[in-house]
């Protein structure tokens, strides 16, 4: 192998391999990609005495600067607390009716309020609070449980139908199903209550049931809905008498209400989220309510 | 100079070996090595539980389904992700997920605190068709899931098969895999208060999909879901994040 010999054209030194008379030639790295390689190294052996890298057997070098990701990411949380304590103070301390009257604050409500009702409430009630079938509208002026902030609050900290201890709870009998009323009291009672709100179909030839369906009513449904169905909010009874309605308020929607029976659940958020982000989620709520009337 | 290195070793076969052996095996060193110190970096979850067999075979149908690919299971150590999804994840909370399945690519969000976060109706909805709860998603339906009856012969094995890793099954637990399984799915059946007593008062015993008498793929993938997050409460000890531990009771 001819070690030394040069290729002609190029003035470079050959690998010394001959394949059919075709030689390599043993050009270097080029300057510039190795002195870039050389830095790398050099950098990566000066980041083994800064940032934690080597693993020692039971513990691992932790590096002089101290580099901990899970210290920076709680000391980022820390400061951004501190930044927006300015009113994050206010929207935890003082009442209801204070920040309502604030528009300042009400319009840092709104921005937060969104992002979180975004995060958390939107799957169910829509981006919008809206709600759909089996999710209530929260942009109306009617209410489960209650509207004002302190009862949306209660309602999102405890839950409906949750395991928490004071959940609210709002069960619905399954009237037709387990045998408590029989099918044409079901159906009479459905056509009273579809008539509550859709006066047109009080039609003498519907008469009848509807007055039967009144008595099945007073006799079964009254003790939670009220007298006059307007429900009752100390028991998440909703309001039969008006156009709103979670499940559904045409005549068969209301028949298999009152035949299957109706048991939401609304988790409950004590522990997911802050007190502040609660607080901060009652206001935007019942703001929503409000921009919706 | 380097050229001359290179040439001098190029040339003794049995060094350059050697030398290509070192250099191959500094990924896997990398790789190796920090699993000498799990034990100082996996954190310390006395109040951890194992899952349930209807909950792992969830976990089966979430890896067989490929719910990994657009789901990642892993809050990292970064405030938005904080304050979006909760305490950022600890490596225990994934000690009995073998295979683990932190994810790195999100279409969907994550999952890994999505527990008790939705009610198991909302879930089944979402499942059957993901537009009917949330008009943007672009997750496929799943709502054969709720056609199919889960399969419980084999829990026994899935779990021994888990044991053989390290999770911590006692020889009850893969005895009534399957009834247990039929239990937490059917709260007013004769099985439900085994797996309470197996796995723990707060283990949440519900009829997933809303039919009780039915054990589905449903109620398996959902009791899965709904206990993401919710195996300890480790992750909420000793950090600056603004949630408090969730109640396990709740």
């Amino acid at each position: 192998m001819a070690v030394e010999e040069r290729d002609p054209v190029t003035g470079r030194e050959t690998t010394g391999h001959e394949w059919n008379g075709i030689k390599e030639l043993d050009t270097p790295v080029p300057r510039g990609v190795l002195i870039f390689l050389v830095v790398t190294h050099i950098w990566a052996v000066g980041w083994w005495f800064f940032a934690p890298t080597w693993p020692l057997g039971s513990t691992y070098t932790k590096g002089l600067l101290g580099i901990d990701q899970r210290t920076t990411v709680e000391e980022n949380l820390v400061r951004a607390q501190q930044a927006r304590s300015v009113w994050t103070t206010r929207l935890e301390t003082e009442p209801y009716e204070t920040i309502l009257a604030d528009q300042q604050l009400m319009g840092i409500v709104r921005s937060t309020g969104h992002q979180l009702f975004g995060d958390n409430c939107a799957a169910c009630h829509g981006v919008d609070g809206s709600g759909r079938a089996g999710y209530p509208d929260l942009t109306d002026d009617d209410w489960i449980w209650g509207g004002e902030p302190e009862a949306i609050e209660q309602t999102m900290r405890v839950g409906i139908n949750t395991r928490h201890p004071d959940s609210r709870i709002g069960q619905m009998p399954a009237f037709g199903r387990d045998g408590i009323l029989e099918r044409e009291h079901v159906s009479n009672v459905a056509s009273y209550v579809y008539s509550l709100s859709n006066p047109e179909y009080s039609t003498p030839e519907n008469r009848e049931r509807i007055e039967a369906g009144r008595t099945v009513f007073a006799d079964n449904c009254a003790a939670c809905h009220g007298d006059d169905a307007t429900g009752n909010r100390e028991v998440g009874a909703p309001n039969l008498a008006d156009d709103s309605w979670v499940y559904g308020g045409d005549l068969q929607t209301i028949i298999n209400s009152v035949h299957g029976g109706r048991e939401g659940h609304m988790p409950t958020w004590d522990e997911r989220l802050s007190n502040l982000d609660i607080r901060t989620l009652s206001l935007y709520v019942y703001d929503l309510g409000i921009v919706g009337r | 100079m380097p050229e001359f290195f290179h040439r001098k070793i190029e040339r003794s076969a049995i060094g350059f070996v050697l030398a290509i052996i070192a250099a191959a095996s500094v990924g896997g060193i990398v790789e190796i090595a920090p699993l000498f110190t799990i034990d100082e970096t996996v954190e310390e979850a006395p109040d951890m539980r194992v899952y349930t067999p209807l909950e792992l075979a969830g976990r089966n149908i979430y890896v067989r389904e490929g719910c990994y690919a657009c789901h990642s299971q892993m809050i990292r150590t970064l405030r938005d992700e904080v304050e979006r999804y909760g305490p950022y994840s600890l490596a225990v909370e994934s000690k009995y997920d073998r295979p683990m399945l932190w994810g790195s690519k999100r279409t969907g969000p994550d999952l890994a605190r999505v527990g008790g976060k939705y009610s198991d109706a909302w879930h089944v909805a979402h499942l059957i068709n993901p537009r009917d709860v949330v008009p943007e998603s672009n997750m496929p339906a799943y709502a054969f899931l709720a056609r199919t009856a889960l399969r419980t012969d084999d829990l026994s094995d899935h779990l021994r098969a888990q044991r053989r890793l390290g999770v911590p099954y006692t020889d009850e637990m893969i005895g009534n895999a399957a009834a247990d399984a039929y239990g937490q799915a059917a709260p007013d059946s004769d099985f439900a208060a085994g797996v309470s007593e197996r796995y723990g008062e707060a283990t949440e015993v519900s009829a997933f999909d809303g039919v009780a008498s039915r054990l589905t793929e449903m109620d398996a993938l959902v009791a899965y879901l709904q206990v993401l997050g919710r195996l300890t409460s480790a992750a909420y000890e000793n950090t600056a994040a603004p949630q408090e531990a969730p109640n396990p009771d709740n």
